[in-house]
């Protein structure tokens, strides 16, 4: 229900305003991600009708939900294969998948790794929280050694992931790395992937001062601090040499870019060389 | 665009063909034009027929990286308007059980084809059995409605892959086929009618102002028009309890209303829907209950019963799920015993005796698979239910 007395938003037609309050607690850092993805879809100037989001399961799968486009809201970890079937059916979509690092890289891990080896053409944003956040703020695959979470009480015994080097060695033909600080850069980069074709990967670093902030002296203005003091911008950087360490440094940038076939441009030339 | 060579989707005519391949081409003349798969003895031959098949019509095979990912390609490709499927046996059932439930949910038209294999786990590969069918039922979380149909041959399995579209595309829902590893593998003749021979139904479409339209909004039947990604409706659809306009809501009105709905587009068109075959039932005093292979050998059994003498018929569920109630319930009032006869140790049974309640003893000839039911064992039963043992 849109209040007439408040200015109307500027990304008011392309959100589900009557969802409107959010689920995201204050301090959070998907709502920045998100509206960089809605700033960076209504600039494409494509035919929004034809730009379909594809979430998970978390908070940040709760995206799928807020924006008024098709939108598709699936099962835990399943948001990759849901797209791709998506996309293959109608190749004139846009397809962009907006979930968290527990969806994609744990539960869905082994679909990201097949969608960027066929280079499916998806646009895939990863919002890292580092932990689960919906679930109250458990250990995930990118949760950094010794963080304390709620199922690594004493701190934890295992090491994240680095997301754009596995996404670099799977076959991905974008990556990217920003924090939610960086909204510009962040924007100019899901501007790009939604350009082009192929699978494009972007992470975004966000925080989540309830599930994880709290337990690792991370209060939301102190990880921002973090963003901006120990952000290392390496545009072409090595996926193998970014590092994510709030401490040492945290190396963000677009590290990827190259075009090989889609699958489908594969699958036309491969299986179908009589058509055409 | 130079010359196009196609091959044409229905191949009318005459075919000798093992009911693996029946079913690919099942799916092509029902308008199949995509399929997301994963390798799985014995229904490895549906796979391979769609990868070679597909592409001549014009439509897309993908070999997914798991089953899991099949059956959410599958309803990510119907969602954005395409005839999708996918096939399987019994370990990348359990996997796809996850995504049939949001197919549920979503109500998403699909079908999932389940060419049975001895279990639980790996069981045994090559070798049939019937034992997946309460998994058909129950085997997602939650409670609903499913529609699964049981082939007893290549022709059959040909035909029923067309009705499980059919059926899928008008009630919106993910519809199995039940199939068995003897009749994935065996060959016989399957003839294919003329494309103008085969009735085709297609999901009910959206009409009137698209922003006004809401996405689970049933129809006259019970069942919501669907609007295709891509087509400006601007739909949310999500596996969360949702209402009529596909927006999550956490509360328990919300979610009986849904499942009301999801429940009852089945239920109230339960006659539409439930196909059986009574062979030799008119004036039977003992009657079989069967399904896929078990009905061929139950039906031999009926014969020679016959000509022993023995009033024997059978009745032959061609839709297992929903159950055939009303005709188990008829049957038990008139006979003076019921035998199922199935590849597993007795689930369609336990629903047969719960129809049954009382009116008619019920005997079991099953066992847990591996090898086909013999005619001397199911003949066994019926002298010892008939009171001749």
């Amino acid at each position: 229900m849109s209040n007439s007395c408040s200015p109307k938003h500027p990304l008011d037609n392309i959100l589900r305003t009557d969802l409107i309050p959010h689920i995201w607690c204050p301090g959070c850092g998907i709502g920045t991600a998100f509206s960089a993805s809605l700033i960076a879809i209504q600039s494409a100037g494509t035919d929004l009708t034809k730009t379909v989001v594809v979430s998970g399961i978390g908070c940040s799968g709760r995206g799928a939900g807020y924006v008024k486009l098709d939108s598709y809201h699936t099962t835990h970890g399943r948001a990759i294969p849901f797209a791709t079937g998506m996309k293959l059916a109608n190749p004139e979509l846009s397809v962009v998948v907006f979930s968290g690092d527990g969806d994609l890289f744990a539960i869905g891990g082994n679909h990201f790794l097949h969608a960027a080896r066929r280079n499916m053409d998806l646009t895939v944003i990863c919002v890292n929280n580092f932990n689960y956040g919906m679930t109250g703020g458990q250990a995930a695959a990118t949760t950094p050694s010794l963080a304390r979470t709620s199922t690594t009480p004493l701190g934890n015994p295992e090491p994240p992931f680095n997301l754009p080097l596995l996404a670099y060695a799977s076959g991905a033909t974008y990556v990217a790395r920003w924090t939610m600080l960086h909204t510009r850069d962040l924007t100019q980069s899901i501007g790009e992937a939604l350009a082009r074709r192929g699978f494009s990967f972007i992470e975004v670093l966000a925080p989540c001062p309830t599930g994880y902030g709290r337990r690792n002296r991370q209060k939301p203005i102190d990880s921002l601090k973090l963003y901006q003091e120990k952000a290392i911008v390496k545009n072409g950087a090595n996926p193998a040499e970014v590092i994510l360490d709030f401490k040492q440094g945290i190396t963000l940038g677009k590290f990827v870019e190259y075009d090989k076939p889609t699958f489908s441009e594969s699958y036309e030339r491969i299986c179908r060389p009589h058509a055409s | 665009m130079g010359f196009v060579f196609m091959q044409p989707a229905v191949l009318t005519g005459e075919h000798f063909i093992n009911g693996d391949s029946a079913c690919a081409e099942g799916a092509l003349a029902a308008g199949c034009r995509f399929f997301a798969g994963y390798p799985i003895t014995p229904a490895t031959e549906i796979a391979e027929q769609m990868a070679k098949r597909l592409p001549e019509v014009g439509g897309v095979f993908i070999q997914m990286e798991d089953e899991i990912a099949a059956m959410a390609a599958v309803l990510g490709a119907s969602c954005a308007g395409t005839k999708s499927m996918t096939a399987t046996s019994g370990p990348g059932f359990s996997l796809m059980m996850e995504n049939i439930g949001l197919g549920i949910a979503m109500e998403t038209p699909c079908v999932v084809v389940n060419v049975q294999r001895a279990g639980p786990s790996t069981g045994l590969p090559t070798l049939g059995a019937q034992g997946d069918m309460m998994q058909a039922r129950w085997g997602s979380h939650g409670h609903y409605e499913i529609i699964a149909l049981a082939p007893a041959s290549p022709q059959e399995f040909f035909f029923q892959t067309i009705a499980a579209f059919n059926l899928s595309e008008t009630y919106r829902l993910p519809v199995m086929i039940m199939a068995d590893e003897v009749v994935g593998h065996l060959c016989e003749r399957v003839i294919i009618p003329d494309p103008s021979k085969i009735r085709l139904q297609s999901r009910p479409r959206p009409k009137g102002r698209k922003d006004r339209f809401k996405p689970f909004h049933p129809g006259a039947n019970g069942v919501a028009p669907m609007a295709h990604a891509g087509e400006g409706y601007l739909v949310h659809l999500t596996g969360l309890t949702h209402d009529e306009k596909g927006y999550p809501v956490m509360t328990a009105e919300a979610h009986s209303e849904m499942v009301s709905r999801i429940t009852g587009k089945i239920r109230a068109n339960l006659s539409k829907i439930i196909q059986v075959e009574e062979y030799r039932l008119e004036d039977a005093d003992v009657a079989l209950i069967s399904y896929g292979i078990s009905s061929r050998s139950s039906m031999a059994a009926v014969d020679e019963a016959r000509e022993q003498g023995m009033k024997a018929g059978l009745l032959r569920l061609v839709t297992v799920w929903p159950f055939p109630e009303d005709a188990i319930r008829a049957l038990a009032k008139r006979v003076q015993c019921l035998i199922t006869v199935e590849l597993n140790l007795g689930q369609i049974h336990m629903e047969v005796q719960r129809c049954a309640g009382g009116m008619a003893p019920t005997l079991l000839v099953g066992h847990a698979g591996g090898t086909v039911i013999t005619t001397a064992r199911i003949l066994e039963t019926m002298h010892a239910g008939s009171g001749r043992g």
